[in-house]
């Protein structure tokens, strides 16, 4: 079942226009910078655009950067929304259930895809960040240059792929709460459009919350908060404290909503 | 191949499906009738497993469901409220997709896959349709695709919510002798439907479903039973009028309506007497007289 999913997904020619369209901005991005050579002042902007001028490679993190608090959460929540509610409005789910694709396992098949949108959307966007920034910005050979971290030392190039892959890695863990989310909500409506909104929804108001003092008391447990935290590990040392808060708090979100939509859907009247 | 026992769904606090015993046995074409509304494609919902019953028990196939749905499912085909597919993908594909879908078990061999389809794609007429997507056919084409799904894995029981829906009269000619063949190769056809003329020409069994309640569940022989008058049409109607003096129930035209259930006597009758007969033959009640009979009033009608 978990193929079946995985061959709709990638086979359905929207997957590969969002991934494209998620490429297209850092692209943009990357064009500019290259043709004005104007970078953001150090501190403002998305993070890392003010060192990629000097080397090309850390573009791969910056194109998350610019992507990670808009763009990629929407894909997320498009595709994540869509997984339940998609097939219940085409009228395919009350098929699949009684072929008989048991509930569980279709629930899990619907995971497992959403999960390799995620992962596919993030390494493609790095991969494609990576090859701009060298093809566009730094192109000195990576040995040669020492990547300034963001605390001010120096790199090695081998450190900055580690880094890098740990950094796709948490921006992926971090879209699988946001999938968790649309996901839920996918098993509570029959109009994908809904969940993915809903989801949004959710994701704007903590972006909102996480900007008010007043709210201070909420913040740390806001799925929003530790999103950006991936910066974090490309400072000298790595400052662990806030990704593990991040991972930890990701997990729980994705944990309850999880067993939220499986109760739902196993036990919902299928009426689409 | 079908029982529920006191099968009931209640929506808040509308109840959709009352208390119903359904009985199909091996060998039928089962005529599941109902004015819109009346309850009949949330019964094929919960005996397919996607709702749940209030109370009450469903066998499928000697099983029980939804508990051992799983089990009992792959050999059940079924269409249910309209056919779907992936529009984006052609009506191969999305047979080869649901075919690979399910457990171990429940999904079909990878070998022979291309194979059945195609033969499938036969059964019902669209062997020739090719590449296209789905989105591009037209109604019937869709309807045959659902059908295609639904015979995709030789099912011992086919359960069709209005299976001719959307084609035209040919198509539908189609269709019925398509269930006919499959009925003789030993499918048991379980018919939701509320055009009468479709389950009069094919069913042998019938239930009537009105407002959740099930109010008829019979042979259709029997509902179509002789009413015990004979209707004899005449150019000389006046006279058999006279001749059948205090006989005659009804006239209209050359019409008449006799009560006696035996038309050779009466037949006799009239041509002793000189009396020229152009048709002449039992009465018998119409499905559709015997299904007015037993409901009540069109349940999507809303009175003020």
């Amino acid at each position: 079942m978990i193929r079946v999913e995985l061959l709709k997904l990638f086979r359905r020619p929207r997957t590969w226009m969002t991934i494209g369209l998620l490429d297209a901005l850092p692209t943009v991005v990357a064009i500019l910078l290259a043709v004005t050579g104007i970078g953001p002042r150090p501190g403002q902007g998305p993070a890392f655009l003010s060192a990629v001028l000097t080397n090309g490679s850390l573009f791969a993190v910056a194109a998350l950067a610019i992507v990670l608090p808009l763009f990629l959460p929407v894909a997320v929540a498009v595709v994540a929304g869509d997984t339940v509610a998609g097939e219940a409005a085409s009228g395919t789910l009350r098929y699949l259930l009684i072929r008989p694709v048991g509930r569980t396992r279709l629930l899990v098949a619907k995971l497992v895809s959403v999960f390799a949108f995620v992962l596919t959307a993030v390494v493609v966007v790095s991969g494609t960040g990576y090859l701009v920034g060298r093809a566009l910005l730094g192109d000195q050979p990576l040995s040669a240059v020492a990547v300034t971290s963001v605390s001010g030392t120096s790199l090695t190039s081998g450190q900055i792929a580690g880094r890098t892959v740990l950094a796709i890695g948490y921006v992926a863990f971090s879209m699988l709460g946001v999938a968790a989310v649309a996901l839920f909500l996918s098993t509570v409506t029959d109009s994908a459009l809904s969940a993915s909104m809903g989801a949004l929804a959710i994701l704007i108001g903590s972006s909102l919350l996480l900007t008010i003092d007043a709210s201070r008391a909420l913040q740390p447990y806001l799925p929003t908060r530790y999103w950006l935290s991936f910066i974090d590990l490309f400072r000298d040392p790595i400052l662990w404290r806030n990704v593990l808060r991040g991972v930890a708090l990701q997990g729980v979100y994705v944990l309850v909503l999880l067993g939220a939509a499986w109760a739902n859907f196993t036990t919902k009247d299928v009426t689409s | 191949m079908i029982t529920t026992h006191a099968l009931t769904k209640r929506f808040g606090s509308l109840t959709a499906v009352d208390s119903i015993d359904l009985d199909v046995r091996p060998g039928d074409i089962y005529g599941f009738l109902g004015a819109n509304g009346s309850g009949k494609t949330t019964t094929v919902r919960m005996l397919l497993g996607l709702v749940m019953a209030t109370s009450g028990r469903i066998e499928l196939l000697g099983q029980p469901v939804p508990a051992a749905a799983g089990r009992v499912l792959d050999q059940v085909g079924a269409m249910v409220e309209g056919p779907a597919a992936y529009g984006h993908l052609s009506g191969r594909a999305n047979l080869g997709l649901l075919d690979a879908s399910g457990s171990r078990r429940a999904r079909g061999a990878r070998r022979d896959r291309t194979e059945r389809i195609t033969q499938v794609l036969e059964q019902v007429g669209l062997a020739g349709v090719g590449r296209r997507p789905v989105k591009a056919y037209s109604l019937g084409m869709r309807q045959r695709l659902g059908l295609a799904a639904a015979l995709l894995r030789r099912p011992r029981l086919l359960v069709l919510d209005e299976p001719t829906n959307g084609l035209d009269p040919q198509g539908i000619r189609e269709i019925r002798d398509l269930l006919l063949r499959l009925h003789a190769g030993g499918t048991t056809i379980f018919l939701s439907s509320h055009l009468l003329a479709e389950v009069e020409q094919l069913c042998t069994r019938v239930g009537v479903l009105d407002r959740g309640r099930l109010v008829v569940q019979s042979e259709l022989a029997d509902l179509q039973a002789p009413t015990g008058r004979t209707l004899v049409r005449t150019p000389d109607a006046a006279a058999a009028l006279a001749l059948l003096d205090g006989r005659v129930e009804h006239r209209d035209g050359e019409t008449l309506l006799v009560r006696g259930g035996d038309p050779a006597a009466l037949n006799a009758l009239l041509v002793g007497s000189g009396i020229r007969v152009r048709e002449l033959g039992p009465e018998r009640r119409t499905l559709e007289q015997a299904v007015l009979e037993l409901t009540g009033p069109s349940s999507d009608r809303v009175e003020g």
